[in-house]
């Protein structure tokens, strides 16, 4: 039982990781109905921002923690979004109205770019950190020893995929941008008709989908200690899966897809072969979408006439 | 419009001189991961080729003419190292230095036994780099059945009677190297609690930590490389397991201790005698050092690699690959690294590897083996 909590930690957290990242893949989707397949890198982008402000923060000699953490959020998931406003500007608005695969070939495209960029910019050896968040809580001595332990960088990644999640769905469900981003998800030409204006509505949603990859970087960084060019592309992967297994466009869908990617990964490889963890995660998600081909959260497309 | 065509013509030009420069020089190449995970091997293999070219050539060269030396870069990648040693081929370079990663140099040495290369690797240990009897392949580090013979030993010494466990990363060197070292544990009698592979590039390791925590795990060695080995490493720490690490040669890098953090302290692993204290190696790790650049890992290796073909090919008056690796694996070679002897299959003759430690401070230090 102590292991088995244990393992579910162990899951939640990385789940929530993949969550973060799978919203962006999911709002978009629901939006402009076209898959960003930049995003895994736009997520590498705010992992890399938030490494270079913590040095610059330190190298000034800044030793209150909570207060970089703060900076470093804010400044990613600031810089990070405009990479994302540029990526939607230069990469897909030209390409809307085009034939629908165009502009999913333009992000496959912008995703070998921002990958190659950073390489070119940054390195392609891993930049690693000294632990910033350490220690944690010991929730429980087994009996055999065995000691389930809860550290404070998982209590903060948590924590802050839950704040974030509730603010996005707030911001959906109950604020002018949010209505907006419905309406466009309907009808797009209808929406403009009434006085919406789409590309700005669209901008936006590529503005707070890459603010959350930045958040969800700025906590891989905190929480694996390294970032590296390439990592976009695998955490890329499994995020749009979750997001696909948790109905793509949906956002509750998408967490709850990125907890279950983690929880099946983590559990697989606890009670079964580290080996095949991949291979269980994916059979989930085949299975899920022969019964739920819209997901688990998805709505059924309506055919628009 | 005339200016692009005046522009155009002097790059013509110079192209052309640089090409006939070029041909009075004799080419030769270093080959390893210069970018990727690896990429702090692929520097120290290039930091030890460019000195290994500059000492060769302020020497005089080799057969009256200078060493130009070329650099590429497989990324660690089996079709990419393939690709690099086709056109290394296809240039008709006589000698490549390389590959690091096993996976790496064994597809390369068949492209280079096609094209008349011949190929010395200073870091692949996998057995069946000079197993496969290819004409063209040497190698001036051990292999990975004597490597686990020693990793064995230390574990079998001191852990004997606890938990063992082992995990590879599935790669050619991984692999190879945990089941070496499994084999040569369970024929001493110590049986691990724990086999399992993860994939290279993974990040998350806690699922397999907390089966170590599980199953009171003591000492668990790692068939894989550094990044990996430290990320292992630091989850460990962060949910409480205090296990001792044990790895191969690919933790040679500074690079591992700074990913690990304070988490390194205490890490074993095997590697052969630290080659920066040898006598033979004093003068040419001073001239590391005026550079700034610490010869450390496989630095040394791959520039006594290329003073073992260079020598090879001043005796043999030619640099026609099968002459040159005839001449190599009939003679004994004085290198940086001590004198040096290859069997028939391009092994070396006289092994040892032995048990380093790595300290809080981030430097890692030989230990006895004997556990003293």
């Amino acid at each position: 039982m102590d292991y088995f909590a244990q393992q579910l930690i162990n899951g939640l957290v990385l789940g929530s990781i993949y969550g973060l990242i799978a919203i962006g893949y999911t709002m978009v989707y629901g939006i402009v109905g076209m898959i960003n397949f930049a995003h895994g890198d736009i997520f590498m982008i705010g992992g890399f921002i938030a490494l270079i402000t913590f040095l610059i923060l330190v190298s000034f000699g800044l030793t209150a923690i909570p207060l970089i953490l703060l900076v470093v959020l804010l400044v990613s998931m600031a810089i990070t979004a405009l990479y994302g406003w540029t990526v939607e500007r230069i990469a897909y608005r030209p390409l809307r109205h085009s034939f629908r695969l165009a502009p999913m070939l333009s992000a496959i495209g912008m995703s070998f770019v921002l990958t190659n960029y950073s390489q070119v910019a940054q390195g392609a050896r891993v930049k690693p950190v000294p632990p910033i968040i350490t220690g944690g809580y010991t929730l429980h001595e087994g009996s055999g020893g065995f000691v389930v332990q809860l550290s404070n960088i998982q209590i903060i990644v948590v924590i802050t995929t839950v704040v974030l999640l509730a603010l996005f769905t707030w911001l959906v469900s109950s604020t002018r941008l949010g209505r907006d981003m419905r309406a466009c998800e309907q009808d797009q030409t209808m929406a403009s008709l009434l006085g919406v204006d789409v590309d700005r509505t669209i901008s936006m949603t590529f503005v707070i989908g890459a603010a959350l990859a930045a958040v969800a970087g700025m906590m891989y960084l905190l929480y694996y200690g390294l970032v590296d060019f390439f990592m976009g592309f695998v955490a890329g992967i499994k995020a749009f899966t979750a997001a696909v297994l948790g109905g793509i466009g949906s956002l509750p869908g998408a967490m709850l897809g990125g907890l279950l990617i983690g929880l099946i990964e983590t559990l697989w490889s606890a009670y079964f072969s580290v080996e095949y963890k991949d291979v269980a995660a994916f059979s989930i998600l085949i299975v899920v979408l022969i019964f739920l081909p819209t997901g688990l959260l998805g709505r059924p497309e309506v055919e628009k006439v | 419009m005339k200016s692009l065509k005046l522009i155009g013509l002097a790059l013509g030009a110079t192209l052309a001189l640089s090409t006939t420069a070029l041909a009075q020089d004799i080419n030769i190449a270093v080959a390893g991961p210069m970018t990727g995970g690896e990429s702090a091997f692929g520097r120290q293999m290039k930091n030890g080729a460019e000195q290994a070219v500059a000492d060769i050539n302020a020497a005089g060269g080799v057969l009256g003419k200078k060493l130009a030396l070329q650099v590429g870069d497989d990324a660690c990648d089996p079709k990419q190292a393939r690709s690099v040693a086709e056109k290394f081929a296809s240039a008709k370079i006589p000698f490549v230095a390389g590959h690091f990663c096993s996976s790496s140099s064994i597809p390369a040495s068949e492209a280079y036994a096609d094209g008349n290369v011949l190929q010395i690797t200073p870091a692949s240990t996998n057995p069946l780099f000079t197993e496969r009897k290819l004409w063209n392949v040497a190698r001036v580090c051990g292999r990975d059945d004597q490597q686990g013979l020693i990793a064995a030993d230390y574990i079998v010494k001191n852990y004997k009677g606890k938990n063992v466990a082992i995990l590879n990363d599935k790669t050619t060197y991984g692999k190879g190297l945990a089941d070496e070292t499994k084999k040569a544990l369970n024929k001493a009698g110590v049986t691990e609690k724990m086999f399992e592979s993860y994939n290279k590039g993974d990040k998350d390791f806690n699922a397999i930590v907390s089966r170590l925590k599980r199953d009171n795990i003591d000492l668990v060695f790692v068939g894989g490389y550094h990044q990996e080995s430290g990320l292992i490493l630091r989850q460990m720490r962060d949910q409480g397991l205090k296990t001792v690490l044990m790895a191969g040669d690919a933790l040679n890098d500074k690079e591992f201790a700074s990913i690990a953090g304070p988490a390194a302290e205490g890490t074993l692993f095997t590697f052969g005698p630290d080659p920066r204290n040898k006598p033979t190696a004093k003068e040419i790790v001073a001239k590391f050092k005026a550079k700034n650049i610490d010869p450390e890992g496989y630095t040394l290796y791959t520039y006594a690699a290329m003073q073992v073909w260079t020598k090879a090919v001043a005796k043999v008056g030619s640099t026609d690959p099968k002459k040159v690796m005839e001449a190599i694996k009939a003679g004994e070679w004085d290198t940086v690294l001590g004198k040096m002897g290859f069997d028939a299959k391009g092994d070396i003759k006289a092994i040892d590897y032995v048990v380093y430690k790595w300290d809080a401070k981030g430097n890692y230090t030989e230990i006895n083996p004997k556990g003293s």
